[in-house]
């Protein structure tokens, strides 16, 4: 088990080298330099722009500055934003918690409440009940997060709901107490978590019932209930532990798109996370920024990659480790 | 004697079936995947068919008429009697706010195979014949007007041909590099395949959204929207390969350990042909499923792009761009009529699942007709 963990960490290095050249070539490729907007920036002085010059080695040929910042980046320094001001890794950082707070709540609600209704939906089958969700995961895929966000905002403003249409915080945020804090960011959050997580429970709950129904296809759920089983520890204790297995795979690209997945809800709801900041970093041409908003998004799908591998190995006795 | 021979053809009728009649009568009993294949034909009909069937031009704009609501049609006279339809001409009342008033002084019946605007029929002879339309002195927004008084209605027919044909031309692209990307590394199997297999993987560990932001800041800004139009395409089709090169890779791997492969290498057959003549279309099945089940990624992607004004640009139309101005949320609440692209997209995305559903199940062996 430690080996085989450890053999996939080696494994991830020339991933990560593709990575990164793949998002520097990326950004060879777009017009002008990394400089070309600075350059045009009365802020910023001649002597700054030498500094940058010399420091990211931005007179050398192009694969000189890609190890040049290869080793910066095996530094945490991810070259420095100017549309900020400050070092990409800063902003970035800055951004993290909030993008983490909207998905990892969203993505644990919808957990919650895809399985059990996944598999009430396999277990009834083409009962009533499981032709209405059936129809509604139909439509939760089919509908794209954005158009869902603006016709949440469409209903919440029009019936006067009183619900913040953007943004996380209110006005005034400094000067409110804790518990008034965390009211308005909840308040804040209610139309991104339920645009996030309903896209995600459909994908979810179609899974989850297509998985349970091939299970209680199979000859051990027979056997169960011919050993006089309650029906009830048949499904839970045999048909649904089985089905629970390729999900696995599945939570951990949802761990991995966890800071990436919601980019577009939130430029929708003007959260400030890191896609509304990777759409801004695009628009400006903030070099850097970008690069270092790839890199992290790729490194987070390879952990999340790394994590349901591993998870899936603990679980399942029958894969093995060579 | 005769009879035996009859009873027997009867017999034999079942085997003769190909695997594609076979797949079509089980696609046919299931009622969904027939409805959203037909709504998808309908709908790229009109898309190709625009010039003739919506009464305005892509790029029309009526200044005077900005932010019209959709045009109200009656079927009553004011009497309450049964008539041809006809529309009243609206009036804005208020140029700030955008409203509008019907002046019910003047009834404009919709005519039919009306004279128009010009337009060109695959460039090789001009027209003005449209579908329906009114006198002019009115105008008809079935669906409102925009921003700039463009006609909704027909900018969905328009926006139809990016948003729709993206799909199907930047599948054929990437699918066409997956293919034979796939089915060489699964061929040669081995270092190349490993090699080959971790350059896909770096595309796919690159979360998608990020890298298309990335990559459409790569087109200069003073690009023509035609050019920006097909640079789009083949950005979504560049990254969308990879995930079908692998699952082709696959099946070429086991492919490729059967009899009749090596039937091909021993009559001689150059590696080349058997990958593209022996190996590939016994991958035909999935292929054809995964590649419908896959059409909506790349037009969520689009829209997506063009929503957040990045992909497709002015004046072109497509279904996402026609949204974008809903992001302004004071024209959201008060033109409602501005979200009906989104609602095109919904439709088109429900009905290829539906259809993809479909197809699959059918063309699975394992389920009988």
């Amino acid at each position: 088990m430690f080996r085989y963990i450890v053999r996939r960490f080696f494994y991830m290095i020339p991933m990560l080298l593709g990575i990164s050249s793949l998002s520097f070539l990326i950004m060879q490729l777009a017009p002008g330099d990394f400089l070309t907007a600075m350059q045009m920036n009365p802020d910023i002085s001649a002597e700054v722009l030498e500094a940058m010059r010399a420091r990211f080695w931005l007179d050398k040929p192009a694969y000189m500055q890609y190890l040049k910042w290869l080793s910066q980046l095996l530094r945490f320094d991810m070259g420095h934003s100017f549309l900020w001001h400050a070092p990409v890794s800063w902003v970035i950082g800055q951004r993290i918690p909030n993008t983490l707070l909207l998905s990892g709540i969203s993505t644990v609600i919808a957990w919650l409440i895809a399985l059990p209704i996944g598999i009430h939906s396999a277990v009834k089958q083409y009962s009533w009940s499981d032709r209405v969700l059936t129809f509604f995961t139909f439509v939760g895929v089919s509908i794209p997060n954005w158009f869902l966000g603006l016709l949440l905002l469409y209903v919440v403003t029009n019936m006067g709901w009183g619900l913040p249409i953007g943004g996380m915080t209110s006005v005034g945020f400094e000067s409110f107490t804790t518990a008034q804090k965390v009211a308005d960011v909840a308040k804040h959050m209610a139309i991104p978590v339920l645009v996030l997580s309903t896209g995600i429970m459909a994908s979810l709950m179609r899974y989850m019932r297509s998985n349970v129904l091939e299970v209680l296809r199979q000859d051990f759920i027979t056997t169960a209930r011919a050993k006089g089983l309650k029906e009830r520890v048949v499904i839970y204790k045999h048909a649904v532990r089985n089905a629970v297995n390729p999900l696995i795979t599945l939570f951990g690209f949802q761990l991995g798109s966890i800071l990436s997945g919601a980019a577009l809800t939130e430029i929708v709801m003007n959260w400030p996370g890191i896609g509304s900041l990777m759409l801004t970093a695009v628009r400006g041409l903030d070099y850097y920024l970008v690069m270092g908003n790839l890199v992290i998004g790729g490194v987070m799908l390879i952990v999340g990659n790394l994590v349901a591998d591993v998870l899936l190995a603990v679980s399942d006795p029958r894969i093995r480790f060579e | 004697m005769q009879d035996t021979k009859q009873s027997l053809d009867h017999l034999e009728q079942p085997a003769v079936r190909s695997l594609w009649r076979m797949a079509w009568m089980k696609l046919k009993k299931n009622k969904m995947a027939i409805a959203g294949m037909w709504i998808l034909i309908v709908l790229h009909l009109f898309s190709i068919f625009a010039n003739f069937l919506v009464p305005y031009g892509e790029t029309t704009s009526d200044r005077r008429r900005t932010y019209h609501p959709p045009t109200k049609v009656h079927f009553f006279t004011p009497e309450g009697k049964l008539t041809r339809p006809y529309i009243y001409n609206y009036r804005r009342v208020d140029a700030v706010r955008n409203r509008y008033e019907p002046d019910t002084s003047k009834a404009y019946p919709i005519q039919f195979f009306v004279r128009g605007e010009k337009y060109s029929v695959l460039g090789l002879f001009e027209t003005d014949l449209h579908l329906f339309g009114v006198d002019s002195g009115a105008k008809i927004f079935l669906l409102g007007a925009d921003r700039y008084g463009r006609d909704i209605f027909s900018r969905l027919a328009f926006g139809g041909r990016r948003s729709l044909f993206i799909g199907i031309i930047g599948l054929t692209i990437s699918l066409s590099i997956g293919l034979v990307y796939g089915g060489v590394a699964g061929y040669f199997g081995g270092t190349v395949d490993n090699v080959m297999m971790r350059i896909s993987e770096v595309i796919i560990s690159i979360p998608s959204f990020y890298l298309l932001l990335a990559l459409s800041a790569v087109l200069p800004i003073g690009m023509p929207s035609d050019l920006r139009f097909l640079m789009i395409t083949v950005i979504l089709a560049f990254i969308g390969w990879a995930g079908l090169a692998r699952v082709i890779r696959g099946m070429v791997l086991s492919i490729r350990q059967s009899e009749f492969v090596t039937a091909a290498q021993a009559i001689g057959c150059s590696q080349f042909r058997i990958i593209v003549r022996h190996i590939l279309p016994n991958t035909m099945s999935y292929v054809i499923v995964n590649a419908t089940l896959s059409i909506p990624s790349f037009i969520l992607s689009e829209s997506g792009l063009s929503f957040i004004g990045v992909g497709i640009q002015h004046p072109l139309a497509s279904w996402g761009n026609m949204l974008s101005e809903a992001l302004n949320l004071s024209s959201l609440t008060r033109y409602p009529w501005l979200l009906v692209p989104g609602f095109m997209i919904f439709i088109t995305v429900l009905c290829y699942s539906f259809f993809g559903d479909g197809l699959r199940d059918a063309l699975d062996p394992r389920t009988r007709v």
